[in-house]
Formats: structure tokens, sequence, C-alpha cells
């Protein structure tokens, strides 16, 4: 089990505000000071959009090809295998995100149970 | 047994009538919008998402205080995880922050669309600052579904009530989800760090109306296994923008021709 502390150390905190907080931030700001003039379908958006998508999507593909902590623990199959077995239980139930999730869990769960 | 389930998802909004005396002052606003967290099926996703946050956040080093901060500050659960991933993986402060902040320009149009549903002809700027922050998808759409059953000048406090209830429930869920990872057995910590990119790829795949949408995610999956073999230190941004712009291209593809 890792050692993680409460409260942790200040430098980790200022990169939060730098790395997190700040470039996050920006974006609401700008809406906020220069709304209104914008085309929310205009071609920019729908590019940046596009990748904006495509960059959570390597994020989760990222968390699922490189686990980290615990989740370093289950065998690669088991963890495709679950996203796999989420997703054909989220279409077939006309996109339910509960069902989906549910599905995933119990799938890894089983399959390390199974094979002890 | 299902029924309090679907009539979660279905139930019509319970707010007292737009001439009601319930919206006589703001603090009676605020206490609707708190109360309308349990009107959504969203709060829930949202648990489970900031659940998995928490672990996460345990599972790569990062102290509670800063998990929760990140919460409070950051309000963009798809910037959390990026920062978080690409942090713990070794990533410059530079490489995350401009992770982060291409993931967060999508905030741009959420801002610039939501806002105008509270604006009052005496609204002055400072007063939307905190809509303006709470501003994420959560709430965008939340916004679309309760704010037409509200006196517009009721609007900004009913925001800050909602707004302040759903950071709440996900700050709960982080001190939940950390807790968790710190105390569980391997496997159901594991189980718990699984719940991030389920919620994500599901909830994603949920909101995508349009083609490009579905390619961009299909495709940003697809190809990080490729990026990441170049070792660049920006796999997620060679990546994204590389699936980003084929999905762009689908789409102005089938602008074209229609």
């Amino acid at each position: 089990m890792n050692y993680a502390q409460p409260i942790g150390d200040w430098h980790a905190l200022a990169v939060l505000f730098v790395a997190g907080v700040v470039p996050n931030q920006i974006w609401r700001m700008l809406g906020l000071w220069f709304g209104g003039g914008i085309d929310e379908g205009s071609e920019l958006l729908v590019w940046v959009r596009a990748v904006a998508t495509a960059i959570l999507a390597g994020v989760i593909a990222q968390i699922v090809v490189e686990p980290p902590g615990a989740l370093a623990s289950v065998p690669d199959v088991l963890r495709y295998g679950a996203v796999a077995a989420g997703l054909a239980v989220f279409l077939l139930t006309r996109r339910s995100i509960f069902a989906g999730v549910v599905a995933g869990e119990v799938f890894m769960l089983a399959g390390k149970y199974w094979l002890g | 047994m299902l029924a309090p389930f679907t009539s979660l998802a279905k139930a019509p909004v319970a707010l007292p009538p737009l001439d009601s005396s319930q919206w006589n002052s703001p603090w009676l606003a605020f206490g609707w919008g708190l109360r309308s967290i349990t009107q959504t099926i969203l709060t829930i996703v949202l648990f489970v998402t900031y659940l998995g946050i928490g672990a996460l956040a345990h599972d790569t080093h990062f102290s509670l205080l800063w998990a929760l901060c990140s919460t409070l500050f950051v309000w963009a659960g798809p910037a959390q995880i990026i920062l978080i991933t690409t942090l713990g993986s070794g990533a410059t402060i530079i490489q995350s922050a401009i992770a982060v902040t291409v993931s967060a320009i999508r905030l741009f149009p959420m801002v610039v669309s939501v806002l105008p549903l509270m604006r009052t002809p005496t609204t002055k700027r400072r007063e939307l600052f905190f809509a303006a922050h709470l501003t994420a998808v959560t709430l965008w759409v939340e916004c679309h579904r309760f704010l037409p059953l509200v006196p517009r000048e009721r609007r900004i406090a009913f925001v800050h009530g909602l707004g302040f209830g759903l950071v709440s429930v996900c700050l709960t869920a982080n001190m939940v989800g950390y807790f968790l990872a710190a105390n569980l057995t391997q496997t159901l910590g594991a189980a718990i760090l699984l719940l991030t990119p389920l919620s994500f790829l599901f909830s994603t795949a949920r909101n995508s109306r349009e083609v490009a949408d579905v390619v961009a995610l299909v495709l940003g999956v697809l190809l990080y296994p490729l990026a990441a073999k170049m070792n660049s230190g920006v796999d997620i941004l060679v990546s994204g923008v590389a699936a980003g712009t084929i999905a762009y291209g689908v789409h102005w593809w089938r602008e074209v021709r229609a």
C-alpha cells in the first residue's frame, strides 16, 4: 500500500496551480469577458472539441494500457476485457452509463476471483 | 425494483411555479438549486467519477489536500484526470499544462452559451464570476434543463446553490475514494481506479451527438498506444491532435458532401 500524506508539500500545490488551475480557468474567464460574439457552431470550435475529446480518449487509454497503482495488479486481459464488456453492455442498454460501469467492474472482479 | 431509478431519470423537475413566493429571496433560490442535485442522475455519475479521481490521486502519490484543491479550483473532471495522469507518469509542468489547457478549451463555448441564460439587463460581470467558475459539462447540461423553470432574477442564486451542492458531493467523493484506495485490498483498490476510465468513456460516448465526436473518441483511444511507442513526452498531445484532426476531417467531408 502506498504511503501518501494528507497535506503533502507546497511544491506539489504550486504545480497544481501552474499546470492545472491557470491553464483550465483561463478559458472560463475568457468566456466571461469576451462571450457574446462567438458562434457555438463555428468550424474552429468543432475542431477544438474533436481534439479535446481525443485527448480525453487518450488519457482513458493510458489509464487502461499503463495502469497506475493498484490497477497494475490486474492482468492486461482483465483490464481490456472489463472495458470491452462494459462497452458491450453500455451499447445494449441504449447507452446506460451505469449499466456499462457496473458490467465492467463485475467483469474485472469476477475475473480476479476466478483467476485467484 | 427499478422504479426508483427510472423515476429519477424521467421525473419532471420539481420546482415551485415561476410566480410562487418560494422565489422571493436569493437564499430560497439558492436552496432550490441545492435541492436540485437530487433531481438528476448526473449527480451519481459525478460521485462515481470523483471517487475514482480520489483513488487515482492516492495511487499516483498526490496528497488528499492536493486532490481536494484540484476539485475546488480546477472543477473539470477531464482536466483533473489529465493533470494527475501526466504529472504522475513524469511529464513536465509545461507538457501537463498544454494537455490541460487543450482539454479546457471546450469550457469557453460552454461559458459563452450558459451565461446569457442568467443575465439580466442590470447584471454586472463580476456577479457572474462564480457561475463561470462552476460551469463544466454537468452544470451546463443542468442549466439548460432547470433554468427555464427559474425566474430570471433568481437564476444566479439558483446556479450558485446547484454548483455548491455538486462541488460538495465531489469533495466528499474525493475523500471517500482517497481513503478507500489507502485502506482497501489491492483488488478493490483496482476496482475503484477502474471507475475513472469506465465512467469517462461512457459519459463521453453518451454526450457524442455527431459522427466527429464518435470518431474522435474511438481514434483517440486507438492512436494513444501507437503514439506512446514514440516516447516523445507529449504522446497524449500527438495522439489527441492527430485523432481530433482526422475526426474534424470526417465532419468536414460530410458537410461538403451534404
